[in-house]
């Protein structure tokens, strides 16, 4: 019988995490942002409402809050922060962004462990702050996690597309109306060649 | 993987479902985790202990599904966003709508028939539509394999016929041989349990409707009377009912089978008023 003790493996952003002393019915978002130092994804609801939490486990959008973590062990868990690194054609963590995304004065260097995580932007993550799909930004990881799993299935999804695919995550402020310009952002700019 | 201490496992992952029946054997009050989506809620708010836990994600006979002649078998461990494949929607478009209704894609990813089945919750969104189409629960244990009718699994709210160290397996349906229909009131369109919901399920071949409602009454409810008038009003050669005003004397038929409560999301006249409709809108989507 496979039984995952306390002390267990997790393989996140493509990096295998010794997660240590866990107690009985931690999830996978409080591992993740509590044992792990990925405080990307947000914990608001706990109960699957918000979608603040969006991750993928093996390929599949899920809510990190709704997962037990010690049954996830042996998955392949993307969280935001690995996003970038996980893009078709991304460069290292210099990365390629334009304008928005790395003019920002910080410097990178040119190796590839695990705490550049997250240092680079997506095209979805650019598109977000170019279209002011940001306001007070507690939901956009899970926004942006999502928008990246419905791209990578439906490159030019339709408006009904766009907002089933959206209707797990909750946004208070910005009225969704700029989350699905940045979304139509991406797509025209990956018709046109954009790198992601 | 390696086990540490005795007394320091948390989570059985079996990859067998033998492996899973005597782990549950060997101890009954296992924790049973298949999507997670409504255990996790409770173990976050502290309502549920989680000391053992018996985690289905990688038990692969519960997942996918196959046809038996005119009986499909859906694993117990198919999510929501499987019932939506397009091959096993159009064998059960019941279910795929039901599917759709559930939650959000994060929750359709995670969530099972299983687990609502297990759950048995009076709002559960299959729950309906496996009632109206007379589904079986295949379950098991160590000590063999059942099968329940629908009727007798669900015994109550969040209760089942479940014995002390059995799993749900699987549940069986009949393919389809005509229009099924869910629809679902709540709040919004997404992300939301049903206030009141209605199956409606033609079969052309045995010339009758089958009808369930959920979030109602303790378990799906159906009215056989009214199933039976209304079967009786229709044109079989085309599967449409004879007259328009039909669906308005269902609806207001099945209004009057709801047992509907007044609760925090809705009061029970709502509620009645919300079954005559949907009944009255599935008739006229399904046979109109």
């Amino acid at each position: 019988m496979n039984a995952v003790p306390s002390t267990f493996s997790l393989r996140v952003n493509g990096v295998e995490r010794q997660v240590e002393d866990t107690r009985p019915g931690e999830s996978l978002l409080f591992v993740l942002r509590e044992r792990l130092g990925l405080p990307g994804s947000k914990n608001a609801c706990e109960q699957g409402e918000c979608g603040s939490c969006s991750v993928l486990v093996d390929g599949e959008l899920v809510c990190a809050c709704l997962e037990l973590a010690a049954a996830v062990a042996g998955c392949d868990v993307v969280t935001v922060e690995g996003l970038a690194r996980r893009a078709p054609g991304a460069a290292g963590p210099t990365g390629d962004a334009p304008a928005n995304g790395s003019d920002d004065g910080v410097h990178r260097d040119e190796h590839d462990d695990h705490d550049d995580l997250g240092d680079t932007l997506t095209d979805v993550q650019r598109a977000m702050v170019e279209a002011g799909g940001v306001q007070c930004g507690f939901c956009t990881p899970g926004f942006v996690v999502a928008i990246d799993r419905l791209l990578e299935r439906e490159p030019a999804p339709t408006p009904v597309q766009v907002r089933e695919a959206l209707a797990g995550n909750l946004c208070r402020c910005t009225g969704y109306g700029r989350i699905v310009a940045a979304i139509e952002a991406v797509v025209r700019g990956r018709s046109e060649g954009a790198p992601p | 993987m390696k086990v540490g201490n005795s007394g320091d496992v948390t989570v059985l992952t079996p990859t067998g479902l033998d492996e899973a029946l005597r782990a549950l054997a060997d101890d009954p009050t296992t924790t049973v985790l298949a999507g997670g989506t409504d255990l996790m809620v409770a173990v976050n708010a502290g309502r549920h202990r989680a000391d053992r836990v018996l985690s289905l994600r990688r038990v692969a006979e519960l997942r996918g599904w196959r046809r038996e002649g005119d009986e499909l078998v859906v694993g117990a461990g198919t999510t929501y966003s499987a019932l939506l494949d397009d091959e096993l929607a159009r064998l059960a478009p019941g279910l795929a709508q039901a599917a759709r209704t559930v939650g959000s894609p994060q929750i359709r990813n995670a969530g099972t028939v299983g687990g609502n089945l297990g759950t048995a919750s009076p709002a559960g969104d299959t729950l309906p539509v496996l009632a109206a189409l007379d589904a079986r629960v295949e379950v098991a244990s160590t000590g063999g394999r059942r099968t329940i009718p629908l009727d007798h699994f669900l015994t109550g709210p969040k209760a089942t016929a479940l014995a002390p160290g059995e799993l749900v397996v699987a549940v069986r349906v009949p393919v389809a041989s005509g229009p099924q229909e869910y629809l679902k009131i709540g709040v919004r369109n997404a992300m939301v349990i049903a206030v009141a919901s209605c199956a409606l399920v033609v079969d052309r071949t045995r010339r009758r409707v089958a009808c369930a409602l959920g979030s109602v009454g303790p378990v799906p409810i159906r009215d056989r009377r009214t199933e039976a008038w209304l079967s009786s009003q229709v044109d079989w050669r085309t599967a449409r009912v004879r007259n328009a005003t039909v669906a308005e004397r269902f609806g207001m038929h099945m209004a009057s089978a709801a047992q509907a409560i007044d609760d925090h999301r809705a009061p029970a006249g709502y509620r009645r008023h919300a079954v005559s409709v949907l009944a009255r809108r599935a008739v006229e989507r399904a046979l109109g």
